[in-house]
């Protein structure tokens, strides 16, 4: 499925997922040469820009973006968002460190021992082609691979793209992909965006192996707002893994990230992710990308942490033939609330999506799959594929499925499934009975239910999901 | 005293009995017979002894070589080397035959069997056991046949290597050519790791293969008639309405 994935060694893996709670959720000793003070302002969104020297347009869709977040109510759906108070959070914090280093020894050295714990530098240098790593609200380190930026791909720290390609980043940022207004998450991300990751694949380039951002959120009652924006040009091929995690404090965090892909006639993009919030953190996120004729966007995502999620990537398939596939896997644990799926907007003939998710719920948690596609009058021969299953592990949790549909169209192929199902005790004695412990027991099952997803993913991902998985499982 | 020793064992589900007063001795390397009509109580026996949590044993002891087993959880029961093979076996979807064995292996060994050292035993027993290759990479009895069923619990039997193994109606469900192969490799294993056996049975079908030393039928929660091999011939020939009848008068 996945032309990128290359095998990697036995010890790579152990490497990259010798994942520990602790390896999370500690924090490190706050430095930070500009931190602002709690809450949101006209003042900090002007003072944000002006540090980073934007042009002025990009200040105009800052406040643009502030002007309407403080007009526009808390959606009216959903997990409840009543206990994020948007005055407590710090939304500019920069980690005392130069940006953007190519080396990881100029890296300050306790956010370098922060990325090696989480096995960045070591991914890197085995099966990654490029990586940028943001500590709170600047990119500490960005680098890829010489013949990859020869060949002209662009891998930046997005604050330096807007500096760097001014034209190329005004064309594209949240203009038809994400607009400013689109809803009151983003724009909260417009107003005060740091950071982030900007690609551009240059026409019939393939990259051949993943390009990788990881985000960390280390400042108490912090907020993440790193931006993303993805170009694959005409026949270009790109595979992009985004990973993040963040402390955990007493107070909320909030993560409003925002995702634009664009994937240009002929080109392939996949996008996957491993989000790890800690469980205080709201991460309210946005994923979009525009499909051009015969263009493929897959979206793998997997959602372990955070306390409350709402993220539903979405796939616009503009151009005749253009596919989207979208996996998704989400656990909810003790006090989370993953309110998670996917959205297809089928808008030529023969286009396809297939939407394949799978959700764990266990101690109580909550998770809510939301699927959303809809095909346009004309959009004749698209092809619609949705799958959901949900397993609950115990019987105070929780699972709800609302798929949505909307077909303009009448020669449409549409197919929709969905199963709820529990873990059975007599499964669980048999498997008991073999000498598994009840809580080996269950991750089995648990892990047999997500396997048919796991395994279409390239391996050292595979195991990292599948060690994540493990460690939620674990009883704490 | 024998290695499993059990005493006046009542069991109930709910506020029903089902044993109503068993005692039974089995010993390493000893193959017992329970044999009985349907509804008499095997099965419960069977599952009492693996731990089942459905099952409240309200009198009596069993003990596994000097142990109280009823104070132990099932996968400890496992660990201490107790294994039922089970009647009707579950499906766990996603988990392959051969990552499920190997799983249950590690469970019980000080460190991980290396997956080189794994292959090869599990090359072994499948040859042992007749199992076709593309089986174990099956998902765990899902979809598989009576006799597939029957034979993935007696390649987990020979890989795991108990000291006891209950063999819960293996015979039900099985083509003759399956229980003889499966009634020949647990002769063997049986023979090289000095096996107890507990084979619970309707029919005596499975007892052509596997010669037991005991046999007790049971009928209505109790042990009617105790005997040697010649009393499941007899058994065959008369049917078990014989024994009620006896038990009457």
């Amino acid at each position: 499925m996945d032309a990128n994935a290359k095998p990697v060694t036995k010890s790579d893996v152990s490497a990259l997922v010798a994942l520990d709670r602790d390896v999370f959720d500690h924090a490190d000793t706050e430095k930070h040469t500009y931190k602002s003070v709690p809450g949101l302002t006209e003042e900090l969104v002007r003072e944000i820009s002006k540090q980073k020297n934007e042009p002025q347009w990009m200040l105009d869709l800052r406040l643009k973006g502030l002007h309407h977040f403080l007009r526009t109510p808390l959606p009216d759906w959903g997990p409840s968002l009543k206990k994020l108070n948007f005055d407590e959070i710090i939304y500019f914090a920069r980690p005392d460190a130069k940006q953007d280093s190519t080396n990881w020894e100029e890296v300050p050295k306790e956010i370098k021992t922060t990325f090696d714990r989480l096995g960045i530098p070591k991914a890197e240098q085995q099966w990654l082609a490029g990586v940028g790593a943001q500590y709170d609200s600047d990119v500490v380190y960005h680098k890829i691979r010489d013949d990859l930026a020869a060949k002209g791909v662009i891998f930046e720290d997005m604050d330096v793209a807007l500096q760097k390609y001014p034209e190329l980043v005004k064309q594209h940022f949240m203009t038809n992909c994400i607009p400013v207004t689109d809803h009151k998450f983003i724009m909260l991300h417009a107003a005060v965006w740091s950071g982030g990751t900007f690609i551009y694949v240059p026409k019939n380039v393939k990259v051949d192996l993943p390009l990788q951002a990881y985000f960390r959120m280390n400042a108490k009652k912090g907020g993440q707002f790193e931006h993303t924006l993805i170009i694959v040009d005409e026949g270009a091929q790109l595979h992009y893994i985004e990973g993040c995690s963040a402390p955990q404090y007493n107070a909320n965090s909030l993560h409003a990230g925002c995702v634009e892909i664009y994937v240009k006639k002929g080109a392939r993009m996949r996008y996957s992710s491993v989000e790890n919030w800690s469980k205080n953190t709201y991460n309210l996120n946005t994923k979009r990308g525009i499909v051009e004729e015969n263009g493929l966007l897959e979206w793998v995502s997997a959602q372990t942490g955070s306390g409350v999620t709402m993220l539903y990537p979405c796939s616009v398939l503009k151009g005749q033939y253009a596919k989207a596939d979208h996996i998704s896997i989400a656990v909810a644990g003790k006090n989370q609330d993953q309110d998670t799926g996917a959205k297809v907007y089928h808008l030529a003939p023969h286009t396809s999506s297939i939407i394949r998710a799978k959700s764990i719920s266990k101690d109580g948690g909550i998770s809510t799959f939301r699927g959303h596609v809809k095909v346009i009058k004309g959009a004749k021969d698209a092809k619609v594929s949705v799958k959901c299953d949900a397993l609950m592990v115990d019987a105070i949790s929780v699972s709800n499925t609302f798929p949505y549909m909307k077909i303009m169209e009448s020669e449409v192929d549409v197919a929709h499934e969905a199963t709820v199902g529990k873990i059975d005790a007599e499964q669980l004695f048999y498997l008991m009975s073999r000498g598994l412990t009840e809580e080996q027991a269950t991750q089995m099952v648990v892990a047999g239910f997500i396997e048919p997803i796991v395994k279409e993913l390239p391996l050292e991902y595979a195991v990292e999901l599948n060690r994540l998985i493990e460690l939620e499982m674990e009883s704490h | 005293m024998a290695d499993l020793e059990i005493r006046n064992l009542h069991a109930a589900i709910g506020d029903k009995e089902i044993l109503s007063g068993i005692s039974l001795d089995i010993n390493q390397g000893e193959v017992v017979a329970l044999m009985g009509p349907n509804g008499s109580g095997k099965s419960t026996l069977a599952f009492v002894l693996a731990g089942h949590p459905k099952y409240t044993v309200t009198k009596g002891s069993i003990t596994f070589q000097g142990k109280n087993l009823l104070q132990m959880k099932p996968h400890e029961r496992s660990r201490a080397g107790l294994f039922l093979s089970f009647q009707y076996p579950s499906e766990v979807s996603g988990v392959t035959v051969s990552n499920f064995i190997r799983t249950a292996l590690n469970a019980r060994l000080p460190a991980p069997i290396k997956i080189v050292e794994f292959a090869k035993r599990l090359k072994e027993k499948m040859q042992l056991l007749n199992v076709d290759s593309k089986l174990v990479n099956r998902y765990l009895n899902e979809g598989f046949s009576g006799g597939e069923k029957k034979k993935t619990e007696m390649l987990q039997l020979s890989l795991l290597e108990p000291k006891l193994a209950i063999l819960d109606e293996t015979d039900s469900g099985t083509d003759v050519d399956a229980l003889r192969v499966i009634g020949e490799g647990v002769t063997k294993i049986a023979q090289s790791t000095n096996m107890g056996i507990l084979i619970i049975t309707h029919y005596n079908r499975i007892l052509h293969y596997i010669q037991p030393h005991q046999v007790h039928v049971l009928v209505a929660g109790k042990i009617v008639k105790s005997g040697g091999a010649e009393l499941a011939h007899e058994i065959e020939k008369h049917g078990f309405d014989a024994m009620k009848a006896k038990e009457v008068r």
